[in-house]
């Protein structure tokens, strides 16, 4: 090959309070595709956003040099000046443009502001053509599918003179169908001369159309790989994305001492959930697990798995649309139509996304705490004022939550008393089993530990707890069972004895055409 | 009015200051106390500051006896839409409606006691409920079919205007019987020694001094048991010795006229039951819940919808309350009443301390942010300024009151 295209060297990204990226190296041939695979959080759309200049020059440490020049990209017209290209998991498509109009937004064919619509016309229907699609060009973005608008994507940055393309999971959204032909897609740009870098924790994609891999861990690159190497197996990968030392730390786990019954606390059984918009894709496909009374049982997956949208889809459908499957508590089939019907039966979720999903940021930690519960605290629809602020100084102590007082907004909390202050509701909601989704997502290693001690104290008080989270070693800590999903399905339960970081990765990449 | 609704808001509480204070840096104090409340005591003071302009400005016309009392009077209805509309604010809606809805069960209470010789008190009964109505329609629509408020209550502008120019045939019909007319323009009824002042509302006054003075020191007293920060002591002793004042003020006022309106009787009830409701009932919270975090609120398992509904049916049933008052008032009803009340009424909350986005706001708020405009109206009244310019300093009012906020907000980074 014709040498590096790209080189971006010891880069070191801090955010307030995190360190996303320590020390990264990334060397890009010319010409090939460039995959980059780790752990969800590892760094890699932080890397990406860092070439781009999504994150501007001055706010990292480390250079970059494009085509043998070092690069500071102020923003991300600066980048795409010099043919860097990045199409996010998110697509950034306008649905109610024309594919013409979206592929030469912010780029239009214009004489003095007036948009020459021959000329556009023309050069989308080509561009069109190149990523393969026979679609007129004024159709709406609405109207073609997923898929579809990932190609377009494609064709706007080959309007922009690509040099560069970078893909951010490109498939994470896409059936099999359609993965295949983007994937192929990526392989005809590469004869044409464009260098690809992909982002893909797939590893039978990277196999098909990468040459090289690079593992990011932790905010580090670990290694680069020639995919096409004989000894770079997927157990290979797998062990560069996993290999870190298990050097968090987590609380003994209690026993609990009660009786369990022989039904489990709760049974999700067949489970199905269509996506909301596009129905034609299943986001939960027929996955059944069970939890017991004191028992921690996890869900690994990747991104993209349907994990949340299992536990969403369950608690009150608040996710997607159910497709089947029934739900049962102590061995009696329940309705968790509502979400008031999930916490009468005594069913709590707390949310991966608790900005968006777990608190009102403007109110008080207070009333944010009673909110689930306030019938707990109320009598003939009148609040208890004292009660409440009984109960919630109670779990302020109980939970160490650091704010000088219950009168706080939970806005000005840091990430990790949030936390606490969710799980506070929840726990204020007396329920039997806790969903809890990611629930150390974004928190100091400090507050983790904390929050790991209330997990296992809940267990120990004869709740039954589903784990959900991205970090291997918290599920190994933690959990009695670890279920597995990758791509909606349920690929593997692994008691703890024989549970290793190596043998849940297997699973949890595993896609449909291994699982056959 | 009630201090039971002023102490508390879902805005920050009392912040870090506070603790042993001397006298000499009370001004300190009350200054920092306000820019941490700055909601809450920034419109107070501009309330305060408009009346003091204007008092200076009319010669001291605007503070006599006859004009406090015509200023409620001329006020109470956009106070009671102002109230309704807080809520649905807080909810994180909108109702365009309801200047429509006024003029409409105005045109209903005439249909039925001028036309149908009605009885008023069940006039009044059948109005309320036909608001209601009005409003849970709308309501409907809006929380179960999930049609945007904007448009839903825009349609109900258009719709409910329509049909009170239906009902009235583009006519003006009146007079109300008395009973009615006293809704709009009556007093509380005099007994007891003659005094040179209104016994009853005297006494009222009194009671209410009480009332808010207990309120306080509950509120204080509760408040130190949580070991929360507290006003200063002094600066609560002037705290209550204001509240004392203005309270005392405006009764004295009203007192040596013809005593208090019966609708400012009525306003009062509202504002302290409504109030209540917003701060302590389950209801009021999921109101706040809803407007803070439409989605986190559903996941704790809030009945998003009902409580929707239920607003706007609030809203329609005080939008009835305020069109009878009006009308009785102007002792007919007018195919063109109560037009721009819905806008006077959304004024009101923004001015006082409503967010665009929901889940903030207070019932006093919107009773405070009501008097600014009713003040303004009222005293450019007396120093006659046209309407046209009427309008423009009305709206440079709201600009300038929200604009305060946004600029606090940004500066306290918060």
């Amino acid at each position: 090959m014709a040498g590096p295209v790209l080189e971006m060297r010891s880069i070191v990204k801090t955010f307030p309070g995190v360190k996303a990226l320590s020390d990264v190296t990334l060397t890009v041939q010319q010409g090939e595709v460039h995959a980059i695979c780790g752990e969800n959080g590892a760094g890699k759309s932080t890397l990406m956003k860092v070439l781009s200049g999504v994150h501007p020059h001055g706010t990292y440490e480390g250079e970059i040099l494009f085509d043998g020049e070092i690069c500071q990209f102020k923003d991300i017209r600066a980048s795409e000046a010099h043919g860097i290209v990045i199409i996010h998991q998110e697509l950034a498509l306008v649905p109610y443009l024309s594919l013409a109009e979206n592929i030469f937004l912010g780029n239009e064919h214009a004489t003095r502001g007036l948009i020459n619509w021959h000329d556009t016309l023309k050069h989308a229907s080509e561009l069109l053509r190149r990523v393969g699609l026979s679609d007129h060009p004024e159709t709406r973005v609405a109207d073609i599918g997923v898929g579809k608008q990932q190609l377009v994507e494609i064709a706007k940055a080959l309007s922009k003179k690509v040099k560069l393309l970078i893909l951010d999971e490109p498939t994470a959204a896409l059936n099999d169908e359609d993965s295949g032909k983007l994937l192929d897609l990526i392989l005809e740009l590469k004869k044409q001369g464009i260098t690809s870098i992909i982002i893909s924790h797939k590893l039978n994609e990277i196999r098909k159309v990468a040459d090289s891999v690079t593992i990011i861990r932790d905010g580090q690159s670990i290694e680069t790989l020639d995919v096409k190497a004989p000894e770079t197996t997927e157990d290979r990968i797998i062990s560069g994305m996993v290999g870190r030392d298990l050097d968090h730390r987590f609380p003994e786990r209690t026993a609990y001492e009660g009786e369990v019954d022989a039904a489990p606390a709760l049974e999700i059984r067949n489970w199905t959930v269509h996506h909301p918009i596009d129905q034609t894709r299943k986001v939960v496909d027929d996955v059944s697990i069970n939890v017991k009374r004191g028992e921690i049982v996890g869900i690994a997956g990747l991104m993209g798995a349907g994990r949340t949208e299992l536990a969403m889809s369950v608690f009150g459908r608040t996710y997607g649309r159910h497709a089947g499957g029934q739900v049962f508590k102590d061995g009696r089939e329940i309705s968790t139509r509502h979400v008031s019907d999930a916490v009468k039966q005594g069913i709590a979720y707390v949310t991966e996304d608790r900005k968006h999903y777990g608190l009102n940021l403007i109110d008080t930690i207070n009333r944010n705490i009673s909110l689930s519960a306030l019938g707990k605290v109320s009598k003939r629809g009148i609040v208890d004022e004292q009660a409440e602020r009984r109960v919630s100084e109670g779990f302020r102590k109980s939970m160490n939550i650091k704010a000088p007082t219950v009168s706080e907004p939970v806005g000005k909390l840091s990430g990790g008393n949030q936390q606490k202050v969710v799980l506070s509701k929840w726990i204020f909601a007396g329920p039997e089993v806790l969903i809890l989704d990611e629930p150390t997502r974004g928190i100091d290693v400090g507050a983790k530990y904390e929050i790991y001690t209330v997990i296992d104290q809940l267990a120990a008080q004869g709740k039954a707890v589903v784990f959900i989270s991205s970090e291997l070693p918290e599920l190994l800590g933690m959990c009695d069972r670890i279920y597995t999903m990758a791509a909606g399905r349920l690929t593997g339960e692994v008691p703890r004895a024989e549970a290793t970081q190596e043998v849940l990765m297997r699973q949890m990449t595993k896609d449909k055409e291994v699982t056959r | 009015m009630s201090t039971d609704v002023t102490a508390k808001s879902p805005a920050p509480a009392p912040g870090k200051s506070g603790g042993s204070a001397n006298g000499a840096n009370l001004l300190q104090l009350m200054l920092d106390g306000m820019r941490r409340n700055m909601r809450q005591y920034g419109m107070l003071l501009a309330l305060g500051l408009i009346v003091a302009l204007f008092a200076v400005w009319t010669d001291g016309d605007l503070l006599l006896p006859r004009n406090v009392s015509n200023l409620v009077l001329q006020n109470s209805y956009v106070l009671i839409l102002a109230i309704g509309m807080m809520m649905v604010i807080i909810a994180g809606h909108i109702d365009l409606s309801v200047g429509s809805v006024t003029a409409f069960v105005g045109a209903f209470a005439a249909v039925l006691t001028v036309q149908h010789d009605v009885s008023w008190p069940v006039a009044v009964v059948l109005c309320l409920l036909v608001g209601a109505v009005a409003g849970a329609v709308q309501g409907f629509f809006i929380a179960y079919l999930g049609i945007p408020s904007f448009i839903v209550t825009l349609a109900g502008m258009l719709i409910f205007r329509g049909m009170t120019e239906i009902l009235l045939e583009g006519q003006t019909l009146g007079p109300f019987p008395d009973g009615l007319q006293k809704i709009g323009n009556g007093f509380l009824p005099e007994t007891g020694p003659n005094t040179n002042y209104h016994n009853i509302t005297l006494l009222l006054g009194l009671a209410l001094i009480v009332f808010a003075v207990v309120q306080e020191v509950r509120d204080r007293k509760r408040q130190k048991e949580f070991s929360l920060d507290v006003v200063p002591r002094n600066l609560f002793l002037l705290k209550l010795v204001f509240i004392v004042a203005a309270i005392l003020v405006v009764t004295m006022l009203l007192a040596s006229y013809k005593g208090a309106p019966i609708v400012l009787l009525i306003l009062g009830v509202l504002v302290v039951g409504y109030g209540y409701v917003m701060r302590n009932a389950v209801f009021g919270r999921h109101i706040y819940a809803i407007g803070g975090n439409l989605p986190a609120a559903k996941l704790s398992g809030v009945k998003d919808k009902k409580v929707v509904f239920l607003v706007f049916l609030n809203m329609g049933a005080l939008a009835a309350l305020a069109g009878l008052a009006i009308a009785a008032r102007l002792n007919a009803a007018s195919p063109k009443a109560g037009l721009n009340y819905e806008l006077e009424a959304i004024a009101s909350a923004f001015i006082g301390g409503a967010s665009m986005s929901g889940g903030v706001g207070t019932i006093l708020g919107a009773i405070i942010g009501g008097l600014v405009l009713g003040v303004l109206n009222n005293g450019m009244n007396l120093l006659s300024v046209g309407s046209d310019w009427q309008q423009v300093i009305k709206g440079l009012a709201l600009l300038a009151a929200v604009g305060f906020d946004v600029w606090n907000k940004r500066k306290s980074g918060s």
